[in-house]
């Protein structure tokens, strides 16, 4: 069985948004981890922010996951929204469309200030 | 190195190195699809000009679905195994349905041609771009147009004794009539061809008896009819037109051939 190479930490700086700091590598293998933070970060919140600041590696694995997560997110009436990322992953976002359900923001502050 | 400069060394060829990953796995971001050296009988019709599609942009309910096969290690490894399949992928599809691969293999950012055999004699061609691929995986995501939006990654991890071989989808129905072809039987017929696909996979390798197992999970219930526009790029109407059209350019061939060498003379 492979090994989850992510950690994901979640903070609340309101009651109404919750924020998941990932830090190393998103792919299939994470799916509990981001799933249980998920959980953690949504209870009672509209918004659930996705910090990219310490991911070092996603394969096309993660980016199905986090499409997995964005349906939950609808379901829930959340707002799925994400900063932190490389340009590289800009790019990864915009060729798989994910940037067209999740918002995008240069850093916390900008993604806070939106929800 | 124990110079107080070493950590940051240390740390700037690990995020080079990171670096050259992510460049050397995923395609490159573009906006539309272009198809080159296109073989003659492949039709880029539904493919060059189109955008690519993921879940997010699909019409029916959202399904993942995972086809997997073991193998015994003894036989094959996984990465030799996933380099196998990228080099003979066409070869392990069943009969009358043409995936032409590209010229270069299948890398990130490579476009390849389909033609698959539809009810009724019907040919559909579409394509795929190849999203990312790696030595244990590889990803095919699908453009405007095509049965399902979202993307197929096929992988090969070691498991105990085995060597299991994987190809899971991600997908929603593209628009509504692909919606309706799922629900009539189409879904149950794209389960046989992964099962087929995995099963040959598997015989290529000695292992001719073994079994595939299949999982489906709808990941969401819900349609998503602000996307019923997609049947405008609906690949299988406009390859019925395509088809329609075959003996009026049958015709015309021989005279747009003279007209480009009297252009050329």
């Amino acid at each position: 069985m492979a090994e989850a190479t992510a950690t994901m930490e979640v903070r609340k700086p309101d009651e109404s948004v919750g924020v998941i700091d990932i830090k190393g590598d998103i792919t299939a293998n994470s799916e509990e981890t981001l799933m249980d933070a998920w959980s953690q970060a949504g209870e009672g919140t509209r918004a659930v922010i996705l910090n990219f600041s310490g991911l070092e590696y996603m394969n096309s694995g993660g980016i199905g996951l986090l499409v997995t997560l964005l349906v939950r997110a609808n379901r829930a009436r959340q707002r799925l929204l994400a900063f932190g990322l490389s340009e590289h992953y800009r790019q990864i976002f915009e060729l798989t469309r994910l940037d067209e359900a999740v918002s995008i923001y240069d850093d916390e502050q900008s993604a806070l200030a939106s929800v | 190195m124990s110079t107080p400069e070493g950590p940051e060394v240390v740390e700037a060829s690990e995020e080079t190195k990171e670096a050259a990953r992510d460049a050397t796995f995923w395609a490159k971001s573009v906006s539309r699809l272009k198809v080159s050296d296109a073989p003659e009988e492949a039709a880029a019709i539904n493919v060059e000009g189109k955008r690519l599609t993921s879940p997010i942009q699909g019409f029916g309910k959202m399904w993942q679905k995972t086809y997997q096969v073991r193998i015994h290690r003894s036989r094959v490894e996984p990465t030799e195994l996933i380099a196998t399949w990228k080099e003979r992928f066409p070869e392990f599809w069943p009969e009358k349905n043409f995936f032409y691969a590209p010229l270069t293999g299948i890398n990130p950012g490579e476009v390849a041609l389909i033609d698959m055999t539809m009810p009724g004699r019907l040919k559909l061609s579409t394509g795929v771009m190849v999203l990312y691929a790696d030595d244990e995986s590889f990803t095919l995501m699908t453009p405007q147009g095509h049965v399902f939006a979202g993307w197929i990654t096929f992988s090969a991890t070691e498991q105990d004794e085995h060597t299991v071989a994987q190809a899971q989808v991600l997908l929603r129905a593209g628009d509504p009539m692909y919606e309706l072809g799922f629900a009539l039987g189409g879904a149950k017929k794209e389960d046989k061809f992964w099962e087929h696909t995995l099963s040959q996979v598997a015989a290529h390798f000695g292992e001719h008896d073994a079994e595939v197992d299949t999982q489906v999970v709808c990941v969401d219930k819900k349609r998503q009819w602000r996307h019923w526009k997609n049947i405008w790029h609906s690949a299988a109407i406009r390859s019925g037109i395509y088809m329609a059209g075959a003996p009026f350019r049958a015709i015309a061939k021989p005279y747009k051939r003279k007209n480009k060498s009297a252009d050329g003379a």
